[in-house]
């Protein structure tokens, strides 16, 4: 099967591959590119593991054809620290402990982002809303929640 | 995954002319379904048709007599987001929010959702309520049908081959008028429904319900218009005795099956408690109802 050529913006930077047609955006992130932060847990759509965001959108990338991604931007959670700086999100879910065999996390962080990108200051009930596409199966969620909140103030406070 | 073509057309001369070419197409808008089905086998093409750069599919706006038209590979997310559709077409941001959690409304379409065909589909009672109807493109023209005709089974849709959902139009609604879609699920988010409800009503000067459309969603083998609870709603005034009336008319007129999501007696009460409450929901929205 002939691949095709695609450039793409993969975490701020112009970036190319070949790949084919059937190939998902995780498939080719992961095994192509070398980026594994993403994780594939369903391969369905159901369990947000493999979140990443299009053009400042969260989408799961299990559901995404890397063809589509031509000329459009694409951020992984590889794309979240400034160098050796750890997002704030990053952050409050190390020091919250909201993370136990960390499968989901990095699912969890890209939606926790995509939230605080569009709401701010988002109470409980909006973080479970959002959050509900993306499934924890150990540590459970009050946690994750607790890390969001906290990551959502200190974002705040930092502008 | 077995292998297939991509293709990207520019405009919908394009499209249509790949979906012309003689090879088996399947649309691609916003994946959520389509790319799991072809992963599972469940679906086969030799060439997949991104809709996505078609100025037509991506675009909606409200037109000069207060219709909203979709195009048909709209992003959910980007519909409900906007205010003036908040404002005007509730209804449609009831089902739009629920379909999926955010990840898939940043990509899945009214279209997707349509064309997938699923008895259990957010958007399909939720359509029906409001009267929209689909605009069909191909070759040979444009064709225009009603949402409750578009549905032949479990999974099939009635474009014939060489068509393409192009627009979902939602007239604008009548002065006096409310529409409300909700569902029944086990937990609060992320699944599908066991049974749910889109219901609108329209009032006269004196309170008394002069239109009405009632949908059921996955309770039969395609999305059902119940125009028996239609029928008692007209000419009562609205409140809790016309509605219970309703909703009898809408237990009866389900005709579910047992699966793993809920049983045939509990689909059947829930179509007549959902219709109860999607009507109070309705007359809620009508302004100076509260």
């Amino acid at each position: 099967m002939a691949r095709t050529h695609v450039s793409t913006r993969l975490n701020g930077e112009d970036t190319d591959f070949l790949c084919e047609p059937r190939q998902s955006l995780l498939e080719v992130l992961r095994d192509e590119i070398g980026l594994t932060g993403a994780k594939e847990g369903c391969n369905n759509g159901n369990c947000g593991a493999c979140a990443v965001h299009l053009d400042g959108r969260v989408v799961n990338s299990c559901c995404v054809l890397a063809v589509e991604t031509a000329g459009r931007e694409v951020t992984t959670i590889e794309g979240l620290a400034q160098g050796e700086a750890l997002h704030p999100l990053q952050q409050c879910f190390l020091e919250e402990a909201a993370l136990q065999c960390g499968i989901c996390t990095p699912g969890f962080i890209m939606s926790s982002k995509a939230l605080l990108d569009t709401e701010p200051n988002p109470d409980e009930h909006r973080i479970r809303f959002w959050l509900s596409g993306n499934l924890c199966r150990c540590t459970g969620y009050d946690k994750i929640v607790r890390a969001v909140q906290r990551a959502a103030g200190e974002l705040q406070e930092s502008k | 995954m077995e292998a297939f073509d991509y293709l990207a057309p520019r405009s919908l001369s394009e499209a249509l002319g790949a979906l012309g070419n003689g090879k088996r197409s399947l649309m691609l808008a916003g994946g959520t379904d389509v790319i799991v089905q072809l992963r599972e086998n469940r679906r086969h093409c030799d060439q997949l048709i991104d809709l996505k750069h078609i100025p037509e599919l991506m675009s909606y706006r409200f037109a000069g007599d207060g219709s909203l038209e979709i195009g048909a590979a709209v992003p959910l997310a980007e519909l409900y987001e906007d205010t003036q559709v908040q404002n005007k077409v509730p209804a449609l941001v009831d089902c739009a929010t629920i379909i999926g959690g955010i990840a898939i409304q940043s990509r899945a379409s009214l279209g997707g959702n349509l064309c997938n065909a699923s008895p259990a589909a957010d958007s399909s009672p939720a359509l029906m309520a409001l009267g929209a109807r689909l605009v069909i493109a191909s070759n040979g023209g444009n064709r225009e049908v009603a949402v409750e005709e578009f549905f032949s089974g479990p999974g099939q849709n009635t474009l014939q081959p060489g068509e393409l959902l192009l627009t979902v139009k939602i007239p604008a609604p009548a002065a006096n008028s409310g529409a409300f879609y909700h569902r029944f699920i086990p937990r609060n988010e992320m699944d599908i429904a066991v049974a749910s409800s889109g219901v609108s009503i329209t009032l006269d000067g004196s309170g008394n319900i002069s239109a009405a459309r009632v949908a059921l969603g996955a309770v039969a083998a395609t999305p059902l218009m119940v125009p028996a609870a239609a029928t008692v709603l007209i000419g009562k005034p609205a409140g809790a005795e016309a509605f219970a009336e309703a909703g009898e008319a809408a237990g009866a007129a389900a005709s579910p099956i047992d699966d793993m999501r809920g049983g045939v007696a509990q689909r059947r009460h829930l179509s007549k408690i959902l219709t109860v409450r999607a009507l109070e929901g309705a007359l809620q929205r009508i302004p100076g109802s509260r």
